[in-house]
């Protein structure tokens, strides 16, 4: 499967001239500040690579991830936060780039999917619990439960 | 032989239409004969793919650069395993691959269901042969394998590089078998559906079947996961990719459908439910295909995208998805509801079971097609990534994984939830030890990491609590304890050994990413380099020369604690002349059950090279849990239930072999 994706992906590098394959971060592009360094780390796993499916820039060898590894580096650099670095790549390449999408009315769909789901299908089984429950909770008498006893511990 | 497996090929075609419409009619009409035409074709059925795959194989293994699809992914100069392997590394040869394993199930139906209601069996033979049709003719019409070239090239454009890999061989034809072993579930649902009712044979078939078809898809998976990791060059073993969600949709479906059908086959309650996810499963599956081989995943997936071949499939995915749940809507109410249960019960956890596991499918079916719904509504483009995927299917997990060690120590019908806890009460005492010394002891824990730790190692000693607590472990003679542990039933290891492996597997995602070490660095000959208590001495590059490629490869020297090299590990870049590619051979080295991953970057002018060292605590155990999940399966198929039919299976057999005299 995987296999398949990356060989998808070396024949688009190829397509766009990529020839080579390279390591993703290079020592070259990393920031001398060690926390610095590693906000820059973070942000890039939240980022997409614009040319790669579903890779972070982070992880990804393109030229283009590259590119925006080392814009991100700028931007912190220059002083800015987490938020306003996010706000500026976004505002360059769409919402696209973004590995989280937003918490807003358009993704509500896919954002309350899996709580909306477990909710109905909780009350589902609580109805059907319900609705059974005469049945289930006939249970033995004293009696039946001695003597249901006397014969498993027979031996 | 290449025209040969052509025409076996439409042969095969022909006879699935015969397997499709012959036992329908027998089984409406009552007739032992039309009924029994079933079993031979779908054997006939099986030869004819398998010769026909056999062919296409033969022409790979030959280079026969006539065949276009052999020209277009192999080459002459290729070692034979990958000339072999080759065969299913495309899009044409892995649709044949498919409906050889298709028709694989069916003839094992054939040929071991004449213990089997003869209706029934008639029914999910059809089924079975209407399934083969569709993907037969998708394959002779969009994708065929044995196209001609003429004139013929000289010589092939060779197989994609990344692909050149011994889990090529092992990978696809694994993930097959589950995904496709599926459709043996769903051809018994629907065939129980026309029937209009469930016996219960047919709550015996589908539980084994459901069975197999799991422990493939977990080996496939495990294996494709593991292939990524060594190949991809940087680390990482789950990527939350649309190509690797379609297969772990119908593997999170079929885990429900596995302990669904368990109730089913013991409870006989939960019918309608399990032929539904039965249904399911099987329909993802159909889904994983239409996404893989339709090339609808923004393009860059498929190995070629030709719109003509995703509107097939999407036809063929609308025909039986479609067909199916229609025939469930019309049916389901005829079927009888089964056997009554209390909530506090074995039944009720595997129905908590199901709740989260099918919420967690349709997690991530949603975070997959979403952003392609999205776009092609409004034109917009998002991005689901794995942030997502750990911030919604993360916590569903999280409440099933902890309930897990419950489940096989609540009784049927009305469990005791009290007597579970306190049995539970040495491994809950053990998963808290283990949070507190992760929390404590190591430096840089976060709380996630403790908190990982501690539910994996709650799953490990909740699983050995349930073999202690049904061996009887303190309350009767070690003698005793003995011999009852060895007369557990085989199903019983199989539960622990699963649930033990999903522990390991976690143990292994949760101190790889919490306590992973990574180093990026420029090194030159001689120098060495320390990463979490390993030193590493770079000796230097080297070119080499192989069969098709050529590759400079790193070597370093993993140096003891005296000074002297203990071990040794390459990595390399390959250069793949034919279609001019390079590749990362990354360089591993286990060490215990942790491993120091290195891959080799770009070589500098003056000599020095790029690496990138990660040091991966723990984390063949991601994969080895996929094994010990498989062994729990395996052994599960041994329980004595799925034999004890084997006799009455014998005597009918033989029965059958004598048509005549029946009526």
């Amino acid at each position: 499967m995987k296999a398949r994706f990356c060989a998808a992906l070396l024949v688009l590098m190829l397509a766009l001239g990529f020839a080579g394959m390279a390591l993703a971060v290079k020592p070259d592009e990393m920031l001398a500040d060690p926390a610095l360094e590693a906000r820059a780390r973070a942000l890039s796993e939240g980022l997409r690579c614009m040319v790669c499916q579903n890779q972070s820039i982070d992880e990804s060898d393109a030229d283009l991830a590259r590119d925006l590894r080392i814009l991100v580096r700028q931007r912190l650099v220059a002083g800015d936060t987490d938020q306003q670095v996010m706000d500026y790549v976004v505002s360059r390449y769409g919402e696209f780039v973004l590995l989280k999408p937003r918490f807003d009315l358009r993704n509500a769909l896919l954002w309350g999917t899996p709580a909306l789901l477990l909710l109905v299908g909780g009350v589902f089984i609580v109805l059907t619990a319900r609705s059974r429950r005469p049945l289930a909770t006939k249970s033995l008498s004293a009696d039946e439960q001695a003597a249901l006893d006397a014969i498993l511990h027979r031996d | 032989m290449v025209e040969t497996g052509h025409f076996a090929l439409v042969l095969a075609f022909a006879l699935s239409l015969v397997q499709t419409i012959v036992p329908l009619f027998g089984a409406r009409l009552n007739n032992q004969r039309l009924m029994a035409v079933g079993g031979p074709v779908a054997v006939t059925g099986f030869a004819l793919t398998a010769l026909s795959f056999v062919a296409l194989a033969s022409a790979y293994a030959n280079s026969d650069f006539s065949v276009a699809s052999v020209w277009e992914n192999s080459h002459s100069l290729q070692p034979m395993i990958y000339k072999i392997t080759g065969t299913w590394g495309n899009h044409e040869g892995s649709m044949l691959l498919w409906v050889l394993i298709l028709t694989f199930f069916g003839a094992l139906v054939a040929a071991f269901g004449s213990n089997l209601p003869a209706t029934l069996r008639a029914n999910v033979l059809a089924v079975q042969g209407a399934i083969g049709a569709a993907f037969f003719l998708f394959i002779l019409a969009t994708s065929n394998p044995f196209i001609r070239l003429n004139p013929a090239p000289i010589e092939g454009r060779d197989l994609n590089p990344v692909l050149q890999d011994l889990g090529l061989a092992i990978h696809p034809p694994l993930l097959y078998l589950g995904y496709v072993g599926f459709s043996i579930c769903f051809s018994f649902s629907v065939a129980a559906l026309i029937e209009g009712r469930i016996d219960a044979s047919w709550a015996r078939w589908v539980r084994p079947w459901t069975l197999v078809a799991w422990m493939f898809l977990t080996g496939g998976i495990a294996m494709g996961s593991y292939w990524a990791y060594y190949e991809l060059g940087w680390g990482g073993f789950w990527f939350w990719d649309p190509v690797e969600n379609a297969s772990f949709m119908p593997w999170l479906a079929g885990t429900a459908l596995l302990h669904s059908a368990i109730v089913m086959e013991k409870r006989s309650a939960l019918k309608i439910w399990t032929l539904l996810l039965a249904i399911l499963t099987f329909s993802l599956s159909l889904l994983g295909t239409f996404l893989v081989r339709s090339g609808v995943l923004t393009s860059v997936h498929a190995f070629a995208t030709d719109p003509a071949r995703g509107v097939f499939i999407l036809c063929i995915l609308t025909l039986f998805i479609g067909g199916s749940l229609a025939l469930f809507a019309l049916r389901a109410s005829r079927l009888t509801a089964g056997g009554l249960f209390h909530p506090i019960s074995r039944e009720g956890a595997l129905v908590l079971n199901n709740l989260f596991l099918t919420t967690a499918t349709a997690t991530v079916l949603v975070g997959t097609l979403y952003p392609l719904a999205l776009e092609a509504l409004t034109g917009d483009k998002i991005s689901v990534g794995a942030p997502f995927f750990d911030l919604t299917f993360g916590p569903l997990m999280l409440p099933l994984l902890v309930l897990v060690p419950f489940g096989p120590l609540l009784a049927w019908k009305r469990g005791d939830i009290i007597a579970a806890s306190q049995r539970l009460m040495a491994a809950f005492a053990t998963a808290l030890a283990a949070m507190l010394v992760t929390g404590l002891f190591i430096d840089g824990a976060s709380v996630f990491a403790a908190l990982g730790i501690g539910l994996a190692v709650w799953l490990v000693a909740g699983a050995l609590t349930d073999l202690a607590v049904k061996s009887g472990v303190g309350s009767v003679a070690p003698a005793v304890m003995v011999r009852r542990f060895a007369g557990l039933p085989r199903s019983v290891f199989g539960t622990a050994l699963a649930h033990l492996g999903l522990g390991l597997t976690l143990l292994g995602i949760v101190a790889t990413l919490s306590f992973g070490t990574e180093k990026i660095l420029t090194m030159r000959a001689g120098e060495t380099v320390e990463l979490s208590g390993h030193t590493l001495r770079f000796v230097g590059l080297y070119p080499a020369q192989g069969p098709n490629y050529s590759e400079d490869r790193g070597r370093f020297e993993l140096i003891g604690v005296s000074g002297s090299p203990v071990g040794e590990i390459s990595s390399a870049k390959r250069f793949y002349p034919v279609r001019q590619t390079t590749t990362t051979e990354s360089g591993i080295k286990t060490l215990g059950l942790s491993q120091l991953y290195l891959s080799l970057g770009d070589e500098a002018k003056d000599g020095s090279v790029v690496v990138r060292l990660w040091w991966k605590p723990l984390v063949t155990l991601i994969w080895g849990g996929g094994l010990v999940m498989m062994a729990g399966a395996a052994m599960s198929l041994m329980d004595r239930r799925l034999r004890v039919g084997a006799p009455s299976r014998r005597r009918k057999q033989a029965s059958a072999e004598t048509p005549a005299v029946l009526p």
